[in-house]
């Protein structure tokens, strides 16, 4: 059966940690780092990449522009 | 692993416009203000007008909106961008001309600037963001900060007797025959930024018509000063901000949508 | 063709923006220069040349219209008269912050506050110190005749130009309102061709993005945009200063006036030579900058300074500092609206002299 799977890329750098795409994935792909970037935010990270699907949910409400998202379809 | 055959170039679904510059935002993190800004800028990307485009930034957050827009821009006196993209417009009436205000800007201060140019009818975008507070200079009450909300300056919360009603500047605007489209929106979810975007393009394209003044209110949060985390500063403006401040369009194609006041 | 005209100076301002190919007016209404809106509206400026003229809400909003569209590099100009002005010192203040060249004319009215409707010269101080937050001048021109009403315009936009700097035309109630011959210069094209280097067009793909701002968060950088600033005024008082001496080289009294009061002077001046006494009349043209080093020049040849203003003195000061203590320098004045008569002022000189 055909599955569209996503990945996402997060510019951990410029991701100010604060949680809106964390509660906006539909997939619970999102978590935060408990790392801190060079700003000290504890930035966004991919804790399930399995379950994303690309939906572009993240990128969508992110207010830093630092999410880009991929998708492709499996046969 | 699938997860390198997903990342590459022919697979990409979304990436930040490059009409966003890289410089890192000077917003608070979570605040709608940056997910604002690049919804203008791809609404502009996706229109190919950057070269056709002047826009006009306020003073309050986004009083730095031209070091994140890649075009030409203006950095107005507070209240007076409306005039100022008037008079942009008159002398370049061909090219896309829009206004990036808060509500301390555009409903206070700019109060006089903002109705007159909506009542000239004038062939601009104003892009509205209302947080119900002024952020910039730390949290004091605006004219649409709502009963009872506290602020640094109505610390025990608005009391209506004595510091008056919250403003809503966009149903009041929307009543003048020289505005075209008016919408309220927001940007705290996918579905809510993906409508803002929509709302956002009509106000954009609504200029090549030359009918009249486009203006798209973005009711946003301000964690920082609403005293909350961003998640739940999101939800507080779910709960309070948008019963008051209902989502949706008041007038589209110069046309009331909705009854209002 | 030039063409000899019989007209009021507002209406000779207007007319001049019109053949200097300005592209834009945005002004509100008051007393005692209306007619400069008006003829703009009677004479259909658009349709002669494509220049759009607008009536604003109020004045702030008419100098926001002028900062917007100046930010696109076209020539762009305004007028009121002083109450108006005030209000619009915010605006001039960002506008010279963010070195937007334009033209703005006050037609000076009596003051303080809504004061009276009839010519004054109070706002000097306004005009030549900055009259907005901020250190920053303004190129500022007084014409004395509706000849120069008319003349300072195209002037006004090539040294706004030139210095990418707003330039005040500091007019008053009695040459605005006045009638005179004008010779009136030939249409100037409107400019098809706007300075890519600053201003706001629509940002090219071959171009970096313009930004016109008064804003620097970083103090260090403010006070090199600043220190640009003085730099830009200092190239101006070495190369810009304007003024007329008339009968200046025997002169051992020399009244020293610009604008309306300059014309009130040359009468008296013509008068005293008419009495045998040797007075000479000193006008300066340009205000900011003000021509120093002349009177510095005449300072030591003379034997007192009489400033004519129609305000409670206030070029005075300018004077006094320019001649380094060298001279008397005194005041005489009539304000609030009175204009002095020739035979007054020349009651003052006399006085001086005997006192000298």
């Amino acid at each position: 059966m055909a599955r569209v799977r996503g990945a996402i890329v997060i510019d951990v750098e410029r991701c100010k940690g604060c949680g809106v795409c964390v509660a906006n994935c539909p997939s619970h792909v999102i978590g935060l780092e408990h790392a801190v970037n060079s700003k000290g935010y504890h930035f966004s990270h991919v804790e399930n990449p399995e379950e994303c699907t690309g939906c572009t949910n993240c990128a969508t409400v992110c207010p830093d522009a630092v999410i880009t998202v991929y998708r492709k379809k499996f046969d | 692993m699938e997860f390198n055959e997903i990342i590459n170039p022919g697979n990409l679904v979304y990436k930040k416009t490059n009409l966003l510059t890289d410089k890192v935002l000077s917003y608070c993190p979570g605040c709608g203000h940056g997910t604002a800004n690049r919804l203008v800028m791809e609404v502009i990307d996706e229109m190919k007008i950057q070269s056709e485009t002047i826009g006009v930034a306020s003073v309050g957050c986004s009083v730095l909106a031209y070091e994140f827009m890649d075009i030409d821009m203006v950095g107005a006196p507070h209240g007076r961008a409306p005039a100022l993209a008037t008079g942009i417009k008159r002398v370049y009436p061909d090219k896309f001309v829009f206004t990036y205000q808060g509500d301390g800007d555009l409903a206070a201060i700019g109060t006089s600037e903002t109705i007159h140019a909506c009542n000239r009818g004038e062939n601009i975008t104003i892009i509205f963001i209302n947080n119900g507070i002024y952020g910039m200079t730390g949290g004091q009450m605006a004219p649409t900060s709502l009963e009872g909300m506290k602020t640094s300056t109505s610390p025990y919360g608005r009391d209506i007797e004595s510091m008056g009603h919250p403003l809503k500047i966009t149903e009041l605007v929307s009543q003048l025959d020289g505005v075209y489209y008016v919408s309220r929106q927001a940007v705290h979810t996918p579905s809510a930024a993906r409508k803002a975007k929509k709302a956002i393009r009509i106000a954009f394209e609504n200029q090549k018509l030359k009918k009249g003044l486009s203006l798209v209110e973005i009711v946003s949060s301000c964690n920082s000063n609403w005293k909350l985390s961003p998640v739940k500063a999101n939800e507080w403006m779910e709960e309070n901000m948008f019963p008051f401040y209902p989502l949706g369009d008041i007038k589209v194609d110069g046309v009331a949508v909705k009854k209002v006041l | 063709m030039a063409e000899l005209k019989l007209m009021k100076g507002n209406e000779a301002i207007a007319e001049a923006a019109i053949r200097a190919g300005a592209d834009g007016y945005f002004g509100y209404p008051i007393t005692p220069q209306s007619e400069i809106l008006e003829y703009l509206m009677v004479e259909d400026a658009f349709k002669r040349t494509g220049m759009v003229v607008l009536q604003a809400e109020s004045e702030i909003a008419a100098i926001n219209m002028v900062f917007g569209a100046a930010s696109t590099g076209k020539k762009i100009l305004t007028s009121s008269s002083s109450p108006g002005v005030s209000l619009m010192q915010e605006g001039i203040s960002y506008i010279a912050g963010a070195e937007v060249p334009c033209l703005i004319v006050n037609v000076v009215r009596g003051g303080p506050g809504l004061g009276s409707i009839q010519p004054s010269q109070a706002d000097y101080f306004q005009s030549v110190k900055g009259g907005g937050h901020g250190d920053y001048r303004l190129i500022v021109l007084a014409p004395a005749s509706v000849q120069e009403m008319c003349d300072f315009v195209p002037l006004g936009f090539d040294l706004a130009f030139k210095y990418r700097i707003p330039v005040l035309m500091l007019s008053d109630g009695l040459i605005g309102q006045m009638m005179e011959k004008v010779i009136m210069f030939d249409q100037i094209p409107r400019a098809t061709q706007f300075d890519q280097s600053w201003s706001l067009t629509g940002k090219p793909a071959n171009r970096q993005r313009n930004t016109v701002t008064s804003l620097d968060m970083d103090p260090y950088g403010m006070e090199n945009h600043n220190r640009n600033l003085q730099a830009k005024y200092t190239k101006i008082e070495e190369n810009e200063v304007r003024f007329e001496a008339i009968f200046c080289d025997d002169a051992e009294f020399i009244f020293v006036a610009y604008g309306a009061s300059a014309r009130i002077c040359q009468k008296s001046t013509q008068l005293a030579r008419d009495k045998g006494l040797k007075v000479g009349l000193f006008r300066p043209i340009t205000l900011f900058p003000f021509p120093k080093k002349e009177l510095l020049a005449l300072a030591g040849k003379t034997k007192a300074f009489l400033s004519v203003e129609m305000s409670a003195g206030q070029m005075i000061e300018d004077i006094q500092i320019a001649t380094k203590g060298k001279v008397n320098v005194e005041h005489f004045g009539r304000y609030g609206g009175v204009i002095h008569s020739p035979t007054e002022v020349l009651e003052a000189m006399e006085n001086l002299i005997k006192n000298s």
